[in-house]
């Protein structure tokens, strides 16, 4: 019987040496004439194991990791393909607790299935939410949706529902569904994981809302930092427009829906919404004034729905298993799951999918397992670049959109990047404001010059020159650029700033030195 | 490459790449990134050969081509490295490792190295931050690069 084995094709497990292992693997096969399939399937979110080596056997799938090319033979020696002992091996895959203890709804094939058959991905339950879909009227589809309480994944929270119902509703010729892959943030890669691992789900995600909505047009606008994603992507498309799933008659419902992927170039301002818009019309990525809304007057002035990646791709279990299922994970007015990424300075590194709620301080301490460096942690960034560091203080918080905010921070697109206690945090609020001065549009002075400035001030701080004037004086530019910025680029930059200077009062005073020698 | 060709070759190849993409929905970014791949850069004489076949101004497309990060105005080196600096790769010492390839190159963010063999530039985010510090050399991603893997990596741009 011929013997499965599976190596990521993920970035992140290339980037670790998947690509050699594949070839030494498949190499030692062909020497040894053993009857084996290699396929490269997503990654299963735990990137400290990658490259994380999978074999399938009678008992369930027995990973081992992280495997080097080097390995390959000593694995082979040991009986890889009936599950045998090795160092590197783990056990059952299933039963790995950080994979254990999840609950994948999004994430639920990523890693397990070959991310471009299709036969796979229905295998496991895929294209069952988009049949249902068809079947249905389009506002019982939106009404479904908004009964899932599902929010916008990308950062803002907005109602998914709400925003299809006002596309629903818009008249209009030419509709639009816009996923939103660009994927900026340091510490998230769960687009990317999904577009790599499971394309299919976010193409299905996309054609649900299409009918929902009666848009027939679909653009996926992602990274072109993001090569595998976007190759993988564009290779699934291409197979289901020829299984029907996309083209003229969405599985013979007579609804027409297709799609592309269209690449970015390097401008992070491109993940707002208006500015992605802009974008993909071939112009400057310079952010619009809302409203109009995207769903009124979006792209190329056409009633358009503007989702993130993981929203879209949350979709198609909610129409599967229905709205109370999904909505009955979660705390609060969050509800569902949401896929946890894990990164910076941190021992378990990667994705982790689960019901919101979950305190901070459990998903660093035990589930990420405090610092890769072995030091203390001192502060954690959530919610990318705009997101606030919080410090051991605030570790009870529970991952909600309602509860971070209230602490003056944000869950965003929901990366964590974990610091340990040699990071200076003047330093990480000055970053904050030269990152927004290398990305900003230009469009809003707040944003365009408020951030050259806020460098100034943090230099000055740093050396020592009139301190107290001059946190002052950031505190007051945050104040400005929060209130008078266009977009989150601006208005959200203070955030990092703000909490920086709050919680580590102690890195924002100068330094002795230069304070003699005035 | 290096190698400059003559601007008749340059208008001509645009205009065939304008036709071949011309009929999608905002063409421009599909049309920049095409002629990028083709001559490693955007030349100036490709830019009113668009203007003309997509209707706009010459003043238009340069402000869109200048707008984003990825589009070059000259070429880059035979090899171009990328160090991610965001603040996942900070936390695990990116910034040093900044500074370790500047000094190994003899060159800053944005510049070639004399011989024209390496173009060192930022990257923000690769989305490899659970295996930080990243780095990408022409196209190619590298995570948790140390010292010994980042001199790897100069070494084998230097050649």
């Amino acid at each position: 019987m011929t013997v499965k084995i599976y190596i990521p094709r993920d970035a992140a497990a290339i980037a670790l040496g998947a690509e050699k292992v594949a070839k030494a693997m498949a190499e030692a096969i062909g020497a040894r004439g053993l009857d084996v399939v290699i396929v490269r399937n997503g990654s299963r979110g735990m990137h400290w194991l990658e490259p994380l080596v999978e074999v399938e056997t009678a008992e369930g799938r027995v990973a081992y990791g992280p495997v080097k090319a080097r390995d390959v033979t000593s694995l082979l020696d040991a009986g890889l393909l009936e599950g045998g002992d090795h160092a590197l091996c783990l056990g059952k895959t299933e039963e790995i607790p950080f994979l254990k203890q999840q609950t994948r709804l999004t994430f639920a094939r990523c890693g397990i299935i070959d991310p471009l058959s299709l036969d796979d991905y229905q295998a496991h339950g895929g294209l069952t939410g988009l049949r249902h879909a068809i079947a249905m009227a389009p506002e019982a589809i939106v009404a479904q949706v908004t009964e899932s309480g599902l929010r916008g994944r990308g950062g803002a929270g907005f109602p998914t529902g709400i925003k299809w119902k006002t596309v629903l509703e818009a008249a209009g010729e030419r509709k639009y569904i816009v996923c939103n892959a660009d994927e900026g943030d340091s510490g998230t890669f769960a687009d990317r994981m999904i577009m790599e691992g499971d394309p299919f789900v976010l193409i299905e995600g996309m054609a649900i809302a299409g009918i929902a909505t009666g848009a027939t047009k679909g653009f996926i606008y992602t990274r072109s930092e993001y090569p595998h994603a976007i190759a993988a992507m564009a290779e699934a498309i291409e197979i289901a427009r020829k299984a029907g799933v996309l083209g003229p008659s969405v599985l013979g419902s007579g609804r027409a829906f297709d799609m592309e992927v269209r690449e970015g170039a390097g401008a992070y301002v491109c993940g707002e919404e208006t500015a992605l818009l802009n974008s993909l019309e071939g112009k400057r990525g310079i952010v619009r004034a809302k409203p109009p809304l995207p769903a009124h007057k979006g792209l190329f002035d056409c009633p358009t729905v503007i989702n993130n990646v993981i929203s879209l791709a949350s979709v198609p279990i909610i129409m599967d298993k229905g709205a109370a299922f999904y909505r009955d994970f979660g705390m609060g007015r969050s509800r569902g799951t949401i896929p946890i990424q894990i990164a910076g300075n941190v021992k378990h590194a990667g994705l982790y999918e689960t019901a919101f709620g979950l305190a901070l301080g459990e998903i660093i301490d035990h589930i990420g397992g405090g610092t890769a460096s072995g030091r203390p942690v001192k502060a954690v960034q959530v919610g990318g670049p705009l997101g606030a560091y919080f410090p051991r203080a605030l570790f009870d918080t529970p991952f909600d959109y309602e509860a971070f905010a209230a602490r003056d921070g944000l869950i965003g697109h929901a990366g964590i990047v974990v610091f340990d206690d040699t990071v200076d945090m003047l330093h990480q609020a000055r970053f904050a404001m030269e990152f927004c001065a290398v990305e900003s549009c230009g469009k809003c002075t707040p944003c365009r010059i408020g951030s050259t400035r806020g460098v100034e001030v943090a230099d000055k701080i740093a050396a020592g020159i009139e301190p107290e004037k001059n946190r002052e004086l950031l505190a007051d530019l945050c104040n400005t650029m929060k209130f008078g910025s266009l977009c989150a680029l601006g208005g959200f930059t203070p955030y990092p700033v703000m909490s920086a200077m709050t919680h580590f009062p102690d890195d924002f005073k100068p330094v002795p030195v230069v304070e003699a020698a005035e | 490459m290096n190698i400059h060709q003559p601007r008749a070759d340059i208008a001509d190849t645009t205009l065939a790449i304008v036709e071949a993409l011309k009929g999608l929905e905002g063409p421009l970014l599909p049309i920049l990134h095409e002629l990028q791949e083709e001559f490693g850069y955007v030349p100036q004489e490709c830019l009113p050969v668009i203007a003309r076949e997509l209707n706009l101004s010459r003043a238009e497309v340069y402000g869109v081509m200048t707008f984003y990060h990825d589009f070059r105005e000259h070429p880059a080196g035979r090899h171009v490295l990328k160090l991610c600096r965001a603040e996942a790769c900070q936390s695990m010492g990116g910034d040093q490792l900044a500074e370790r390839a500047k000094r190994l190159l003899g060159i800053d963010f944005h510049q070639t190295t004399p011989d024209g063999a390496v173009t060192l530039e930022p990257v923000y985010c690769l989305g490899l931050c659970s295996c930080a510090p990243s780095a990408m050399l022409d196209g190619e991603v590298h995570a948790r690069v140390d010292a010994t893997e980042l001199e790897a990596l100069v070494q084998e741009a230097r050649r």
